[in-house]
């Protein structure tokens, strides 16, 4: 819409481009350089290049696999489930009732609380000796003993997911309740008229209304949830005996335990299984823009 | 609406379905609240409580005397206000270039801040200790700062080009037909109409500093550690300090609630304008 060709445009963005240049694709060059060399800080004079023998390691490391069925595992239930939650609390603040305003704002109060806050909020609830969750259950008859929930594998999984769950719930129940709000009543006043039921209305008018959105979002909460380390760390560390662990809970171990080349190569594993996802959600950007214009 | 009949029940199953919901949503506020203001007997006795028998502040006066909470409270500040400055001030500069003009190259560009976001926070962490190291800025608050741009300038770029592509151009154009230039045109009409947009993206900058954990554990000591780190040290090798901890909790988001409640109008518009046009 401008003059065909000025330099203005590209000497305002020149800081921002700068500053992502230095901070973002410096590291990711050095993270490349790294994953090829031993580098580990407690062993500083062994610092060289190695070639594949990270990758080898990996490959044969079975915590790495391990982490990565996690992770898999650790998306698919806590974004399917934040998805669904996220529905249902959209689809019920989608109405008008007294206080609605209010409901709807401090419903998303999840989404704006730290990550560690999260993680220690509910180790606290999960407490095995003090835990609110057991006196709760234990109250109701469901169980008849404490259970500690965190420090066995077979709790501590379901645990960590129930908490990604409480958080994602809000942020996917703000952009369902963006799209609700923009089907037109016609469609469902259509619908009534032909006698169609809530659930037929939910099927075959709200879900592929909301296609796009939830695609978008879906995509979005796939690449955050992978990457969330915050929460996992300060509910379990990883633990007990890895059951917890997923690849970037197991990166973050590593770096932590300054083993940076072992780190990096895992990280650069992370990112690529990821670039799938993220080249999916940069198509549907760029479709819905062309699409907005 | 039309079917009168049925919708008492649906209204009461409804109702109930949404008090179940904010229950569990709300519930471990609640329980943080409870017991920051439960006395230490009280914490670990023989019955859990779900209100105090006897509500003290206690935690709180031990978690600023004795823990010294107000320090790393100064540091998130610091941190989260440096952050926000400079985000805002060069996605600005760049978000209207990318929503103002037509150039060569800017689709790759826009491209090149969205992949940004896009890393794993532990795929620049690494490298990013260990270049910070080198340069000798590892555990100031230059390095957490300089972090945080990695996400927060991508991010603020693509919520305020949002919110310009939504104001006409016939603004601005208007006042430079009156003899201004473009950067008096940007100063005098379209920022401050722009400002609530830009509050709130600051808010959100400042709320995702203040909230940050994976860089700052590893990029700060003693000194300089943030409220994240210091929540987190209260789980000691002796057990956790659950009064101190949950207290500090409270103080910790109590900020970003004000915040929230204060930019999510505009915040949520810019969050899912995007996503909802297609």
């Amino acid at each position: 819409m401008q003059r065909k060709t000025s330099l203005w445009p590209y000497l305002l963005i020149t800081p921002a481009l700068v500053a992502v240049l230095t901070v973002v694709f410096v590291p990711v060059a050095n993270a490349i350089l790294m994953s090829f060399q031993s580098y580990d800080l407690r062993r500083p004079s062994g610092i060289g290049f190695v070639g594949l023998k990270n990758y080898l390691a990996v490959f044969g490391d079975p915590l790495f696999w391990r982490a990565l069925w996690k992770t898999i595992l650790w998306v698919l239930f806590g974004v399917g489930l934040q998805f669904f939650f996220g529905l249902v609390l959209a689809l019920l603040l989608n109405r008008n009732f007294f206080g609605r305003g209010l409901v709807r704002s401090i419903s998303l109060i999840p989404w704006v609380t730290p990550g560690v806050l999260i993680g220690l909020m509910w180790r606290w609830i999960f407490d095995g000796s003090y835990g609110v969750l057991n006196d709760l259950l234990l109250r109701l008859g469901v169980i008849h003993d404490k259970i500690p929930f965190l420090a066995q594998p077979a709790t501590a999984f379901p645990a960590v997911i129930l908490t990604i769950v409480w958080q994602g719930i809000p942020f996917f129940a703000l952009m369902l309740l963006a799209g609700l709000q923009g089907i037109p009543d016609e469609l469902y006043d259509a619908a009534d008229v032909d006698g169609a039921s809530g659930f037929q209305k939910l099927v075959r008018i709200t879900i592929p209304s909301l296609k796009n959105i939830i695609f978008v979002t879906t995509l979005l909460r796939i690449i955050w949830v992978a990457n969330s380390v915050d929460v996992i760390f300060n509910l379990t560390e990883g633990g007990p005996a890895y059951s917890t662990q997923t690849l970037s809970v197991y990166i973050f171990n590593k770096g932590n335990a300054l083993n940076l080349g072992y780190a990096s190569t895992m990280s650069i594993m992370l990112t690529l299984l990821l670039a799938l996802v993220a080249v999916l959600y940069l198509k549907s950007i760029f479709k819905n823009q062309e699409a907005g214009r | 609406m039309r079917k009168r009949g049925s919708s008492l029940f649906g209204a009461v199953l409804r109702y109930l379905l949404l008090a179940a919901m904010l229950a569990f949503l709300l519930f471990p506020f609640y329980w943080t609240f409870v017991t920051s203001i439960k006395p230490e007997s009280e914490l670990y006795g023989q019955t859990v409580t779900y209100w105090p028998q006897r509500a003290t502040f206690d935690s709180y006066a031990k978690l600023f005397l004795e823990f010294k909470f107000l320090k790393p409270m100064a540091n998130s500040l610091v941190v989260a206000a440096a952050t926000t400055t400079i985000s805002l001030t060069v996605s600005l500069l760049a978000a209207y270039a990318f929503s103002r003009y037509r150039f060569k190259g800017r689709k790759f560009l826009m491209t090149l801040f969205l992949t940004n976001n896009m890393f794993p926070a532990v795929l620049l962490l690494i490298p990013l200790y260990a270049i910070m190291r080198k340069i000798g800025i590892l555990y100031t608050p230059r390095a957490l700062v300089l972090s945080y741009t990695t996400f927060t300038i991508p991010f603020s770029i693509w919520l305020l080009s949002g919110y310009l592509d939504d104001l006409p151009t016939s603004l601005e154009e208007a006042a430079m037909v009156d003899g201004a230039n473009r950067a008096q045109a940007f100063i005098r009409i379209i920022l401050p109409i722009l400002a609530p947009c830009v509050v709130a993206t600051g808010a959100y900058v400042f709320m995702t500093s203040w909230n940050e954990y994976t860089f700052a554990v590893m990029f700060t000591n003693e000194a300089n550690r943030t409220i994240p780190v210091a929540l987190r040290n209260l789980i000691g090798q002796l057990g956790v300090q659950w009064g101190m901890l949950t207290a500090g909790g409270i103080i910790t988001i109590i900020p970003v609630c004000i915040m929230f409640f204060f930019a999510q109008k505009r915040l949520i518009a810019g969050l899912t304008a995007g996503a909802v046009k297609g």
